[in-house]
């Protein structure tokens, strides 16, 4: 919905608040079903990995979308810096990495 | 080799973003984005959040008292849908650096605001009905708008929102196709959901666009792509023959179909209650809140023990 509120002349909005605390981040990941990886669904709040669990069933799965969750303490998940990243995955200089670089002719059949 | 940050660099930056947004790619979280991005998308989500949750006040009021078994389910099932909905929210806002509890503590302060809707009140069973086909109605069409946001983590969880929420407009509509083909006490009943929630529900899409001074950079950075007027007359022009086949009546006296405009006219919303509410002093601001807040704090001893059962097991592993 809309659930924007208009702004109210002078409006300041606040984006810190001191003191506030609570329960640890978990990423949650979902397998849909047999043969599939399991794939982020999203993230919660929660006291232990045991209730992070419960937590993702109620929160994640409420129809069925999956048969196995991990849940992962978001703290313990390294990324790379984005301003590094192309540094690590830019590969399109290797086209000899694809299959279609290669020129085999017709005859030869499917290969 | 990281070059030292030249002048140039934020221009660059900037430049750089609004060609991921013009070429109608997704921000992700990792990416720069301007202050003014980031801090409009963290007010709008959090106020979306803290909407979500507020919202299941009204209909949690009617759960203990909804007429048969099978409605009774629906609408625990809606409401714990609210719940899920606040949660993916707050995870979408918490990418963009401010936690939850941060956002909890500032709405139970009253530092952050939530949909001024739902400081309405619930009188009869039929408000279960004019909710789910007004509110939810008027909330998809918004949703559908926000599931091609610029910001990945905000439109992900608007398509998965949506998807769960195609049901709770039809069901409330379906609890109105009960009532209208009951007895003229449930006719009325109907009517008077009606009457009550059509313009609040109008209200719901925000002020005029002439009078919407931040619509234009929200536009242009893709966050909202439709203006608050576009989407009010797109739900108008959906609604006015639902209520029609209900036989119920919209009011407003200068509700009529326009052939040149090829919508609906409408008349003009009562923009003194729409601002009164904002500010505080809707019919039920301060109880909504108030609960909330009770609420929180009377469960503070489950947290509590929570974090000191989770504790004595570490502990235990430990030795």
């Amino acid at each position: 919905m809309s659930y924007d509120v208009p702004h109210i002349a002078g409006e300041v909005f606040e984006t810190t608040s001191e003191g506030a605390s609570g329960y640890p981040m978990w990423e949650v990941f979902v397998r849909q079903r047999r043969g599939l990886s399991h794939v982020h669904s999203g993230s919660l709040h929660a006291p232990d990995a045991e209730s992070a669990l419960q937590a993702a069933r109620d929160v994640y799965t409420r129809r069925q979308e999956g048969i196995s969750i991990w849940v992962v303490p978001s703290s313990a998940i390294s990324a790379f810096d984005p301003e590094a990243a192309a540094d690590y995955y830019d590969a399109s200089a290797k086209p000899y990495r694809h299959a279609t670089h290669y020129q085999i002719p017709d005859e030869v059949g499917q290969m | 080799m990281t070059q030292p940050p030249s002048i140039d660099t934020a221009i660059d930056q900037e430049a750089r973003f609004q060609a991921i947004v013009d070429g109608e790619e997704k921000i992700e979280p990792s990416d720069w984005m301007p202050d003014g991005y980031r801090k409009t998308l963290i007010r709008q989500i959090a106020q979306h959040a803290h909407s979500e949750v507020i919202g299941m006040q009204p209909e949690a009021n009617w759960i203990s008292r909804a007429p048969t078994l099978r409605r009774k389910a629906i609408l625990m099932a809606k409401v714990q849908d609210e719940a899920g909905h606040g949660l993916y929210l707050y995870s979408a806002a918490e990418t963009l650096g401010i936690t939850r509890h941060e956002m909890v503590d500032l709405l139970h302060k009253g530092r952050h605001k939530y949909s001024s809707i739902f400081n309405y009140p619930t009188l009869s069973w039929a408000d279960m009905g004019a909710i789910g086909w007004l509110v939810d109605g008027a909330a998809i069409t918004n949703q559908v708008m926000l599931t091609r946001c610029s910001y990945g983590p905000y439109a992900r969880a608007m398509v998965r929102i949506c998807r769960e929420e195609s049901f709770h407009q039809r069901q409330g509509y379906e609890i109105l196709l009960a009532l209208c083909s009951g007895t003229s006490e449930q006719r009325a009943m109907a009517q008077d959901a009606l009457d009550r929630w059509w313009w609040p529900s109008l209200m719901m899409f925000g002020p005029n666009d002439a009078e919407s001074t931040h619509s234009a950079q929200s536009m242009a950075w893709k966050i909202k792509r439709v203006s608050n007027d576009d989407l009010r007359q797109q739900f108008v022009d959906m609604t006015v023959p639902q209520a029609d086949f209900l036989g119920l009546t919209i009011p407003d006296p200068n509700l009529r179909w326009n052939p040149e405009r090829d919508h609906y006219d409408f008349g003009e919303i009562a923009w003194d209650e729409f601002w009164s509410v904002v500010k505080g002093d809707g019919p039920l601001n301060r109880e909504r809140l108030e609960h909330k807040v009770h609420a929180w704090e009377g469960n503070s001893w489950v947290r509590e023990a929570a974090i000191a059962h989770d504790a004595k097991k570490r502990k235990g592993v430990a030795a």
